[in-house]
């Protein structure tokens, strides 16, 4: 749609999506969708179920191939961001076996594997990664147990430590908010905005409109492709939400339950 | 010796089979390489050559037949094994040779000869280096082959590496105990070991140790009491398995109360 940046912004750009486009089998997921996202900055990305938020999130990490558009993350090629660890990806985890026997801290280790060597033995740099990560999630102290005998909330902030773990610049993050407690999602958020502080980019699919409100510098708006994006001020509009949500508004002031409802109705 | 390596290797492998829950996969492969066995066999090949092909063949079948088809996975696995284990029974009674059909259908680790010993010293120790080397990719491939792919790493590659491994070590597993239980062999150990521990080190440690334990033991009885070498490993096997499924600390069914409320 229209980028908000200057031209001579352009350099500094974390996520750049140029008209992309998705199809499985001849039904178009995703058409035209375009985004630029600079150094320190938290985006929402807002739209219904189906609307195509997984699937843009899936061509940013190269899982579908865009039948056309470019996708570039710190100015490389999608495969090549991921070798340098450039990018790291929180999904939401529907197909992990969680009684698999792996600790906490071995979940998060797998976060350092791409730095390692192929013979993937943890270096010292390694630990001390590991370790800070799993203290900014505050899970220090569950580190030795089971994945699976941790409760959902700790489970996301776990595999969040795990990409925070790999020390890389973007971060995408689908609905890391969904089914999380109450001290998670406090925890998450002021996560969040420290990233922001240290020069992350942070791309968030949610349907909660309050965290947009509350933490997004800019929201794209989609529904098949773009159809806002900018600041949040600019772009949260009732208007623009209208278009989004298939004429219903949902209500900004409820949670994400409520929105998944119109979906339905 | 060679059936402790043997145990050892399928016991590595049946960890990662196991994890990804590829029991059927493990069945279906280990039936499927039989008409490669017997081919390779009147040709005068090696037969882990035989039996990759067909192995790793039957996969490719079971992946082309599902995508294009509506018919369901697990029913596809079934269809293609089947077929090829068909096609094995018939080659054998076709072909003229001295292949003994049981001898292929139950194994008979007293009974092999030095080049076939040969044959499976080597490919054991390549599933072992490839599976040491890889284990941690592996591992992260059967955990999450999402984020395996997502910090670039090549799951297209593991996915058919471990395909590789399965073939190869079915091949040496059913010298041993022959192409009908060799399917335990690459079962049986992970889960025995995953029901003992919550690391994967230590389950691989566990699977290695249970599994040639197993082995060993198995020929001795086998040898001392006159029965099917085949059968008496898979039945210790199965023996630990039980012991292991009653008893296990954490997961047995008698497990200790104790233990779980101090956690």
């Amino acid at each position: 749609m229209n980028p908000i940046f200057k031209s001579h912004e352009k350099d500094f750009m974390r996520i750049e999506a140029d008209q992309v486009c998705v199809d499985y089998n001849g039904t178009v997921a995703l058409y035209d969708a375009s985004l630029n996202l600079k150094a320190g900055s938290i985006c929402g990305l807002v739209g219904m179920n189906g609307a195509g938020k997984s699937t843009f999130f899936k061509a940013l990490m190269g899982f579908v191939r865009p039948s056309r558009g470019k996708i570039r993350l710190n100015g490389l090629r999608v495969n090549q961001a991921q070798k340098d660890q450039t990018v790291a990806y929180v999904p939401q985890n529907e197909g992990i076996d969680y009684a698999f026997p792996v600790s906490v801290w071995d979940v998060v280790m797998m976060g350092r594997y791409g730095a390692m060597n192929i013979f993937r033995i943890p270096r010292e740099s390694d630990r001390r990664a590991v370790f800070h990560a799993l203290e900014r999630v505050d899970l220090l102290d569950l580190r030795n147990r089971p994945i699976g005998s941790l409760s959902g909330g700790q489970r996301k902030r776990a595999f969040l430590a795990r990409a925070i773990a790999q020390r890389a610049s973007v971060l995408l993050l689908d609905e890391p908010f969904s089914g999380v407690d109450v001290p998670t999602e406090k925890l998450m958020a002021e996560l969040f905005l420290q990233f922001r502080q240290e020069g992350h980019t942070i791309l968030i699919s949610t349907h909660d409109l309050n965290h947009v409100r509350d933490f997004c510098d800019f929201v794209v708006l989609i529904n098949k492709t773009v159809l806002a994006y900018g600041e949040t001020s600019e772009v949260f509009t009732s208007e623009n939400l209208n278009k989004t949500f298939g004429g219903i508004p949902p209500n900004p002031l409820s949670g994400p339950e409520s929105s998944k409802d119109f979906v339905n109705e | 010796m060679v059936s402790a390596l043997v145990g050892g290797v399928c016991g590595l492998l049946s960890c990662y089979m196991t994890l990804k829950g590829w029991a059927l996969m493990g069945d279906a492969v280990s039936h499927a390489v039989m008409p490669g066995v017997v081919v390779a066999y009147a040709l005068g090949l090696p037969f882990s050559l035989g039996a990759f092909v067909f192995g790793v063949g039957s996969v490719a079948l079971i992946g082309f037949i599902k995508q294009k088809s509506r018919i369901k996975e697990d029913t596809v696995i079934g269809l293609v094994f089947t077929g090829f284990f068909a096609l094995g029974i018939v080659l054998v009674s076709k072909i003229k040779s001295n292949i003994d059909l049981m001898q292929i259908l139950f194994g008979s680790p007293l009974g092999i000869s030095q080049s076939d010993v040969n044959q499976t010293l080597i490919i054991s120790f390549v599933v072992i280096f490839i599976l040491l080397l890889f284990r941690k990719d592996l591992m992260l491939y059967c955990f999450d082959a999402k984020h395996a792919r997502s910090i670039g790493i090549n799951t297209g590659m593991l996915h058919y590496l471990l395909l590789t491994l399965l073939s190869l070590s079915a091949v040496v597993g059913l010298q041993t105990v022959g192409i009908i239980l060799v399917v335990a062999m690459l079962i049986t150990p992970g889960a025995t070991a995953y029901l003992l521990t919550d690391r994967f080190d230590r389950m691989t440690i566990l699977a290695v140790i249970s599994s040639s334990f197993s082995s060993v033991l198995g020929v001795y009885i086998s040898y001392w009491s006159d029965i099917e070498t085949g059968g008496s490993i898979v039945l210790v096997q199965t023996l630990i398995f039980l012991i292991a499924f009653l008893f296990a600390p954490r997961y047995g069914i008698f497990k200790n109360q104790s233990l779980i409320n101090n956690d």
